[in-house]
């Protein structure tokens, strides 16, 4: 029996509408040591399962497992109070995505560190301490002393995540499980947190399962990937094996749907359709309404899993069948827009300075969130303006988009001062789409009004020639014009996306302003967006400014790119050059921490 | 030539918003039983003519301080009996509960006016007008309301709109402090950054992106200050500075009855349940309307 084995584990939730069927027949085995990367898009079931190895699941949740073992206890047959004494956090331990919210902020961190192993009688009091300091050091935190006595919220992002990692080892657990360690962080840190978390476990010697969305983080730290969808595992093997000769769609779709930095921008394959949420077992399979070689069987029994333990898959497909999916290797992006030589917008020396104050009487307190920024952007081109949270790329964009005043320098549209402008003219020049699509659309709103919003502002066309001109922009994002009296919280994020498009190109604008537009939206919806997104732009020859963090997707669209740093541009170039031979250094170290496939993995 | 096809949805959509409300309404005891004491009382308002066997103000003087029907004495020509001045009491009560329900309306909605427009306005403008807001909130949380109201309605004098109108000025924080909240959050969201870029002035943000957001919140505080405002009410007229005699009003019946209190408990009684069913009901209607129209997930 392997170390850590799950077989046949399903959990379903009981909801108001009925029964979700979110785990089903899961097998998992883990050695001593291991690590195990469970990838797949939200709503996969991933975090579920890590969830019920750790007895966190809701109550409304029902899990089964036939096999649930763990160095040879039945996990099943332990009671609650023995498994939180002597299982949960001393031998599985657990690390969640959000480090803002996941410390207690009115406890001090040498507090939250050593409370559950001294009340669990684990350790005395100074043993916990000492224990915390060791580990505090071995995350790189500085000062360890002076940290025990802080609180959350005088420590960094990163810090607060390698806190809750020194938090998760304080017991030496012998599985340590890690829920999207990296996906709130910065790319930088991301790189940092990855390596510590790999280090650690060699020097521990512990099982690691990594839960991701993204395939590219999993690519250099882990033995071993199950890749999920629809709540089963459809396919799970070494992780070089996987990664090089992916052969089950969905992996093989995934790999072509992701953005990556090696050789040339290769046009994404998005895969059509939405994760499912199996309301009833299913009966086919899960992946077939969106396969590309879905055959008429495939909907009709469950796939067999084929292969071996190495490498198995739920597919009905042979391995000459995959053989031959190989050859269709994705063309290079072979058109880009034409980059025209005038300026659509001309930033000269913008300064923006916010003043705030602690108190009334107190001292005012001056941040230079934008410091002396000069861009010029061509008809055509796509500019990405990259940089970390805090480098004033988003203030950048509100000033550009006009709804805040540069405090210093000007902005000329279509060489226009921005500012002086009418905020009718100025729509129909520039418009955002924003990173949040489920903030970015009024709830209380159905679509056709929301997309014919600023035409009705305008206040030209009738009404009747404005509800026309949104249903024509609704089949221009391809969405089908049933949904044009839906409301917003009847669509799935991709859609709602489609909708800030639609509603920000019904003015016809020159320019769009683009703020973090994917980071928000799984890799195989991404895709479906970018690739939208590039058509658009060469079909109605459209400026673009993308702000992202994300390097691959910067590699995948930009013409241009310029990197801010503190309120700075520090390096503006095309985008050849600059990730050919970056000249600053700190865009060199966000190309070598951006998360990048082993040469290896398979151009599928 | 794209690889993205229209995304293939499964052929029944969610349910739309106004759907789900309605499903859980109906399936929600405290809003079904709020809004049917309420929805009654409205109707017998505006019906009481029609209604009310009697005058509510024909003297009798030779059945005063009959008892109910039900107790010993009581006659079926006066069911709920009469009062002092030998007024059938049930006809009373219900002409009462047209004062109850004009002076609920109307003081909840002169507040909602007041509350709503200084919520909004400190929460979407900030700065200066949020700091002049929440001064004017810190004063009026600091004044003394009953006593307010009395010395008010003393100066100007009684009447019907008088005590709407005061009692109506004086019950406008709830709104504010809930508007002004949810309006903070609300302008920090992309869609209204997204209207601004389209062009919308703040009146326009204002009134198409954030207002809508806001009705849950209000109607339930609406219905809260319905029963606050009723209660307002009968203080004054028990303290004989709100409805004046002879008109019909429950704080008023009570006040009259006081003297006759301890052998004529019904007297105090009968109107004091009429109000504590009027205000239970405005109350199970609110919580209920809170919990209907949450999001999704909680409860």
């Amino acid at each position: 029996m392997a170390f850590l084995d799950i077989q046949n584990l399903s959990i379903d939730i009981d909801l108001p509408a009925g029964k979700l069927f979110a785990v089903r027949d899961i097998s998992l085995k883990l050695e001593r040591g291991q690590s195990l990367g469970v990838v797949g898009e939200s709503g996969s079931g991933k975090s579920l399962t890590a969830l019920a190895l750790m007895r966190l699941l809701p109550k409304a949740a029902n899990v089964q497992a036939d096999v649930m073992g763990f160095d040879g206890i039945d996990l099943p047959s332990v009671t609650d109070g023995t498994f939180g004494k002597d299982i949960l956090g001393a031998r599985i331990s657990m690390i969640f995505q959000e480090p803002m919210t996941s410390l207690n902020p009115v406890y001090s961190i040498g507090r939250q560190l050593t409370e559950a192993s001294v009340r669990t009688g684990h350790f005395t009091h100074s043993q916990a301490k000492s224990r915390a300091l060791d580990l505090l050091a071995r995350v790189g935190i500085p000062e360890p002393k002076l940290r025990m006595q802080q609180y959350p919220h005088q420590l960094s992002g990163g810090q607060r995540q390698r806190v809750m990692i020194a938090m998760a080892l304080m017991l030496e657990p012998e599985v340590l499980i890690a829920d999207e360690p990296t996906t709130a962080l910065d790319v930088t840190v991301q790189a940092q947190i990855m390596d510590l978390l790999s280090d650690l476990r060699r020097e521990m010697g512990m099982a690691m399962i990594l839960i991701t969305h993204d395939l590219a983080v999993v690519s250099s730290n882990v033995d071993k990937i199950a890749v999920m969808y629809g709540g089963e595992i459809v396919e799970q093997g070494d992780a070089a094996a996987v990664l090089s000769q992916p052969s089950h769609p969905y992996t093989r779709a995934l790999l072509n749907a992701i953005p990556r930095l090696d050789g040339d921008a290769r046009e994404l394959q998005a895969i059509p359709g939405t994760v499912p949420s199996l309301m009833a077992p299913p009966t086919a399979c899960v992946f077939a309404p969106r396969c590309a070689e879905a055959k008429p069987v495939c909907t009709q029994h469950r796939p067999p899993n084929v292969g071996t333990i190495a490498h198995m898959r739920r597919c009905i497909l042979t391995d000459d069948d995959i053989a031959k999916m190989v050859a269709a290797v994705p063309a290079v992006v072979a058109e880009r827009a034409q980059v025209k030589d005038d300026v659509v917008l001309s930033a000269s020396h913008v300064t923006r300075v916010f003043q705030t104050r602690t108190s009334l009487f107190a001292a005012k307190h001056e941040i230079r969130a934008v410091d002396n920024v000069s861009l010029d952007i061509h008809r055509g081109e796509t500019l990405a303006l990259v940089g970390e949270s805090g480098s004033g790329k988003s203030t950048l964009s509100k000033i550009l988009l006009g709804l805040d005043a540069p405090t210093t320098g000007s902005v000329l549209l279509a060489g226009e001062p921005v500012t002086q402008m009418q905020p009718a003219k100025r729509a129909g020049l520039v418009q955002p789409i924003f990173q949040d699509p489920y903030s970015s659309l009024n709830p209380r709103r159905t679509l056709a009004e929301i997309i014919a919003r600023p035409l009705v502002l305008r206040g030209e066309k009738s009404s009747a020639d404005n509800l026309k001109s949104a249903r024509e922009m609704l089949d221009m994002v391809r969405l089908p014009a049933r949904l044009l009296y839906s409301y917003p919280s009847q669509l799935s994020g991709g859609q709602r996306q489609r909708v800030a498009i639609a509603r920000a190109l019904i003015t016809s604008p020159k320019m769009l302003i683009c703020d973090e537009p994917t980071s928000a939206l799984d890799v195989s919806v991404q895709a479906q967006i970018l690739t939208l997104l590039g058509d658009l732009q060469r079909n109605l020859h459209l400026t673009c400014v993308i702000i992202t963090h994300d390097m691959a997707v910067v590699h995948q669209i930009a013409d241009r790119v310029a990197v801010m740093l503190s309120g700075q541009i520090v390096e503006l170039g095309t985008a050849h050059d600059v990730f050919g031979s970056p000249s600053n250094s700190y865009t060199k170290s966000l190309l070598a921490a951006a998360p990048q496939f082993k040469q290896d993995t398979v151009l599928a | 030539m794209s690889s993205v096809e229209t995304p293939d949805m499964a052929e029944d959509l969610p349910r739309a918003p106004r759907q789900i409300m309605l499903d859980r309404a109906k399936k929600h005891g405290g809003f079904l039983i709020g809004a049917t004491i309420l929805l009654s009382l409205i109707l017998i308002a505006i019906f009481a003519p029609l209604i009310a066997p009697m005058d509510p103000n024909a003297q009798s003087l030779s059945s005063r301080m009959l008892p109910p029907v039900w107790t010993e004495g009581g006659t079926w020509d006066h069911l709920l009996g009469t009062d002092g001045n030998g007024r059938d009491y049930l006809s009373r009560l219900i002409f009462g509960a047209r004062i109850s329900i004009l002076i609920g309306l109307g003081a909840a909605t002169i507040g909602l006016f007041i509350g709503v427009t200084l919520g909004v306005c400190a929460g979407y403008f900030g700065g200066w007008v949020d700091h002049a807001v929440s001064f004017l909130l810190t004063a009026q949380l600091a004044l003394p309301g009953l006593l307010l109201a009395m010395a008010l309605v003393f100066i100007i004098g009684p009447s019907v709109l008088v005590v709407i109108c005061i009692i109506g000025v004086l019950h406008w924080t709830y709104y504010l402090v809930v508007t002004r909240a949810a309006t903070q959050r609300i302008r920090s969201l992309d869609f209204v950054a997204a209207a601004q870029s389209a062009g919308s002035t703040p009146r326009q943000v204002i009134w198409h992106e954030i207002i809508p957001n806001l009705i849950p919140q209000i109607i339930v505080i609406f219905t809260f200050e319905l029963g606050i405002a009723i209660l307002a009410e009968a203080s004054l007229s028990f303290l004989g500075v709100g409805i004046q005699p002879p008109t019909a009003s429950w704080g008023l019946m009570i006040a009259e009855g006081k003297q006759a209190m301890f052998y004529r408990p019904w007297l105090v009684i009968l109107p004091g349940l009429c109000l504590f069913l009027t205000v239970i009901g405005a109350n199970l209607l609110g919580d209920g309307l809170r919990d209907i129209t949450s999001p999704e997930g909680r409860n």
